[in-house]
């Protein structure tokens, strides 16, 4: 086993523990600290994938932005109030879709051949990267701002709530 | 090197565990969670696929770019809709939230 493989298959380990978790933790603070140790695996797989913008990336918004966020919506609903019990009735249902769908697509995975594969991964350089973004999907990129600025807008006018409340 | 299906089963998993977590979970906040870990499963495809099989164009890279923002505004305005839903009705939990329900 080479060594790139020692260091899948720990980052593989600590994304799914994380994200294990996240589903079965029963205080909602512990699942929020388990978020944030799976998203950082995650930037973890990414630079194995040689993808080291999207590491960055991953780091700063889910890392530092997102999860602050979760913990801020917390704090304000007061989570900690409700009973621990915070799975609902349709627990066996819920594991028995997840655990079907986990079977479908591993097979699914595994068993297909993959065509083009290259043989050597070759780390994505930033100018290229940047060339394709701002030359051929600058339309789309212009989008995602509009988008980010309309969820920016109502996401104030929704926590704020109407005047004279 | 590492093959391509390491990282599928990987992001199999991942997602597996948010549908999971979608469904099973009854308070918002946690309910998001387990969406987000989705959405990081469907990245982790998109730069596996990206990287091993078209090395040359950045397509799958600068979708994930985009997963990556449009669940930065997603996670914003869900947790507003969930601080809203609160302050009407003092609950986070799914199941209590039935206004719709017959």
């Amino acid at each position: 086993m080479s060594y790139e493989e020692v260091i899948f298959y720990f980052v593989a380990a600590l994304t799914v523990s994380g994200a294990l978790g996240v589903v079965l933790a029963r205080n909602i603070v512990h699942c929020a600290l388990f978020l944030i140790l799976a998203l950082l695996a995650v930037a973890g797989v990414f630079i194995l994938l040689s993808a080291e913008f999207l590491a960055i990336v991953q780091v700063l918004i889910y890392g530092g932005a997102v999860t602050i966020l979760i913990l801020f919506a917390m704090m304000l609903t007061r989570v900690r109030d409700l009973p621990q019990a915070v799975d609902g009735p349709q627990r066996p249902f819920a594991a028995l879709a997840a655990g079907a769908f986990m079977g479908l697509s591993i097979l699914a995975a595994v068993s297909t051949e993959w065509p083009g594969e290259t043989e050597e991964i070759t780390l994505v350089p930033f100018r290229d990267l940047s060339e394709s973004l701002f030359r051929n999907w600058a339309a789309p990129f212009e989008i995602a701002s509009l988008v980010l600025l309309v969820a920016l807008i109502g996401a104030i006018i929704l926590a704020r709530g109407e005047e004279g409340e | 090197m590492i093959p391509i299906q390491n990282f599928l089963v990987l992001s199999s998993i991942l997602f597996s565990l948010g549908i999971y977590g979608v469904l099973a979970r009854r308070s918002a906040v946690l309910i998001l969670m387990s969406v987000e870990l989705m959405l990081q499963a469907v990245s982790i495809n998109f730069i596996a696929f990206a990287v091993y099989l078209s090395p040359e164009q950045f397509t799958g890279l600068i979708f994930a770019i985009f997963v990556i923002t449009v669940a930065a505004a997603e996670v914003g305005l869900a947790l507003a809709i969930v601080l809203r839903i609160y302050r009407n009705k003092a609950t986070a939990n799914v199941d209590e939230v039935d206004a719709l329900k017959w």
